[in-house]
């Protein structure tokens, strides 16, 4: 086996009991480049991974790889024991996505926005607006927002969601302090549901006793 | 189903928001039709001939008119990932758009098209004949025409890719729908509409979709 990319609280050669999602030597290739290869980390509920390293390392290559966006160029992605890409629909019950792209229409109103992924009542718009503390922007156009609550409402949407695995492309990107403390208690919370976390950033967030996974040491090789 | 349901729900959403995109094809529509009567002269015979070829060729251009914007808005903005990770299967959010672009484009076009073709002085005895080739037609428009904006999503100089994989993809339908708009007997006409429908009412879903997963990969 090649020498691992990750750092050593993430190298588990057996996988941990209980472990729900599970990479095994995944690997991308974007162009004729080897963006990076043999990942492999494994995730119990309650658990977070970082994801950590230079721009063009391939964090968000493995994120849209998590997603079942892009298949992968080697490895397996196993959701408790089951190849997890099988089955691109049913994997998509398992996530919430929260790409770079904020995904908004700028025409819509704030509430409007979130209302296109499904029918949603207004109690759960509101509970989900003032979760990223955007309630009292409800009914103006999207348009207005400034780019930090852009990226709140973007990622309001995990709390419409009831998945249990959270892929973040650097959430906390154009946020403000207060902001980013608000978006730790919902990790906290949604870990101590339970719930999983991989997040892709280079700016400091504070998730307590996550995984780190440093991507790019080797990349191109 | 539910999802489904959601997203063409989604769609007609965004389609009255951006009430101007679907208004710029009808507009296009009426506009490009009257100008045959400019460039032909006013004569009832020459313009009765005519007009149901006119009104398909036009309503056709018409219907091309949204389609970059079928799939390319939300490719930009990154709502296309979402909608692949919503639990559809591709082919279901590819069908999904192109009965959107049906229903906000090709359904409208159709309602315009007797009123269109009673300007180009076509008999009011021919027009629902007319309108009976333009009801598989417009559905037709929507699904090649959805199948190349997909296909041509995220290309450079995808714009003009799109009329020119998607117009002779829809020459047959033209052949068969205006002719089968004027003759006497259009049982065989109908047939070859039908037909080709039959033909992409699956295959433009699942090339849409395969397309969708190329691009957002």
């Amino acid at each position: 086996m090649k020498q691992s990319q990750i750092t050593p609280e993430a190298h588990t050669p057996e996988p941990p009991k209980g472990a729900v999602l599970r990479a095994s030597a995944l690997a991308a290739i974007r162009g004729e480049r080897v963006v990076f290869r043999d990942v492999s980390f494994a995730l119990a509920p309650g658990d977070a991974l970082q994801l950590i390293g230079p721009n063009g390392a391939g964090k968000s290559s493995l994120l849209r790889l998590l997603a079942g966006l892009t298949p992968p160029a080697a490895g397996e992605l196993f959701w408790q024991d089951e190849n997890a890409l099988d089955d691109p629909p049913l994997h998509a019950t398992r996530i919430c996505f929260v790409g770079h792209q904020d995904a908004i229409k700028p025409g819509l109103t704030v509430a409007d926005n979130l209302s296109l992924q499904g029918r949603r009542t207004e109690g759960e718009i509101t509970a989900a607006l003032a979760s990223v503390d955007l309630e009292q922007f409800a009914p103006l156009p999207a348009r207005l927002l400034s780019s930090g609550q852009r990226r709140r409402l973007a990622l309001s949407r995990l709390a419409l969601s009831k998945a249990p695995l959270w892929l973040l492309d650097e959430p906390t990107t154009g946020l403000d302090a207060a902001s980013v403390r608000r978006l730790e208690a919902r990790f906290v919370a949604h870990r101590a549901a339970g719930g999983m976390i991989i997040a892709a950033t280079h700016l400091p967030l504070d998730l307590p006793g996550a995984q780190s996974l440093e991507l790019g040491r080797d990349s191109g090789r | 189903m539910n999802l489904f349901a959601a997203l063409i729900r989604r769609e007609l959403i965004l389609a009255l928001r951006h009430a101007g995109d679907s208004l710029a094809a009808l507009m296009f529509f009426v506009i490009a039709a009257s100008l045959f009567p400019f460039a032909l002269g006013p004569s009832p015979r020459v313009l009765a001939g005519i007009a149901p070829g006119v009104v398909w060729v036009v309503a056709l251009l018409a219907a091309l008119l949204p389609l970059n914007r079928l799939f390319g808005a939300d490719y930009e903005d990154g709502s296309l990932d979402l909608l692949m990770v919503s639990g559809l299967p591709a082919s279901a959010v590819a069908f999904g758009k192109i009965i959107g672009h049906w229903l906000t484009t090709g359904l409208p076009l159709l309602v315009i098209a007797g009123p269109v073709a009673i300007m180009l002085r076509l008999d009011a005895d021919a027009v629902p004949q007319l309108l009976g080739t333009l009801l598989p037609g417009t559905l037709l428009f929507s699904l090649v025409g959805g199948m190349s904006a997909a296909i041509t999503l995220g290309a450079r100089g995808g714009t003009v890719l799109l009329p020119l994989i998607a117009l002779p993809l829809m020459i047959p339908a033209v052949i068969f729908g205006a002719a089968g708009a004027i003759t006497a007997h259009p049982a065989a006409e109908f047939a070859m509409l039908f037909g080709l429908l039959a033909l992409f009412l699956p295959l433009a879903p699942l090339a849409a979709g395969a397309a969708l997963r190329a691009a957002v990969s």
